[in-house]
């Protein structure tokens, strides 16, 4: 992965994860502003999908492949789903379901970074 | 105060319990299909113990997701195995590490994973019962 990219795309899950926390505390809603945050950082996570999958196949260094390419393909996986199963409920537990997505996606993208760095 | 209805289990509250589920299914899942794919032969029992988890947490999952009186019944069974398991391995990580030479989810009772192993069973526990059909 290019490292500024992940950095982005972690703090970017980072920031919607804890602003859809906050908003499920405050027993807010899922609200346009929370699905446009879910929205851009899908966009991010899919860049850094393409760019990974171009870096894993060039690279020369020992990177393990399989383990790369799993954490890459559940890294855009895992907030599509959250979106989905978020707005079925019209609760204060949507927008935690929106938080659990967003939050578990940044630790996705920090072990991500790190499998690229150290091989595996 | 209405009667909770089965699907009750998987609104409010339990639609965050389910995804946290889903995300313990798909990381069990995906280290489990990892260990016995790459190296199964190094540590057998361990991955063994991975590949349960894996199933007990896609079960309790879907069960959870499902919500009808009979997937409850699955739901129970299987946090209920979650917990069991989670206790078992723990304690068995930490007294014989021998046996257990590589990780599982539940391996410190879940220290990998900050421990929500440990309390999702409570939590798969307290909410199938809060969400019960009472008459």
């Amino acid at each position: 992965v290019i490292t500024w990219l992940a950095w982005a795309t972690g703090l970017l899950s980072l920031a919607v994860g804890v602003a859809a926390l906050v908003a499920t505390v405050r027993g807010r809603r899922i609200d346009d502003v929370q699905l446009l945050g879910s929205a851009v950082l899908e966009l991010a996570l899919l860049v850094q999908g393409a760019v990974g999958v171009a870096l894993l196949v060039r690279t020369e260094r020992p990177v393990d492949g399989v383990l790369f390419a799993s954490y890459l393909l559940t890294s855009v996986l895992v907030v599509p789903l959250g979106a989905f199963w978020a707005v079925g409920e019209r609760s204060r537990w949507g927008t935690g379901v929106l938080a659990v997505a967003a939050l578990t996606t940044g630790a996705l993208v920090l072990r991500l970074e790190q499998i690229w760095r150290t091989g595996g | 105060v209405a009667e909770p209805r089965p699907e009750a289990t998987r609104h409010g509250a339990g639609r965050v319990l389910i995804a946290v589920y889903a995300v313990f299914a798909l990381a069990a899942s995906a280290r489990a299909g990892y260990q016995l794919a790459t190296h199964f032969s190094a540590a057998p029992l361990a991955y063994l113990l991975s590949a349960l988890a894996a199933v007990v947490y896609v079960v309790a999952t879907a069960a959870l997701a499902t919500a009808t009186p009979a997937s409850r019944r699955v739901a129970w069974a299987a946090v209920g195995v979650e917990l069991v398991g989670v206790l078992a391995v723990g304690a068995l990580s930490v007294l014989d590490a021998e046996d257990l030479p590589d990780e599982t989810v539940w391996s410190g009772f879940g220290a990998g994973y900050g421990y929500v192993p440990l309390v999702l069973p409570l939590l798969g526990l307290a909410w199938l019962h809060r969400t019960r059909p009472r008459r």
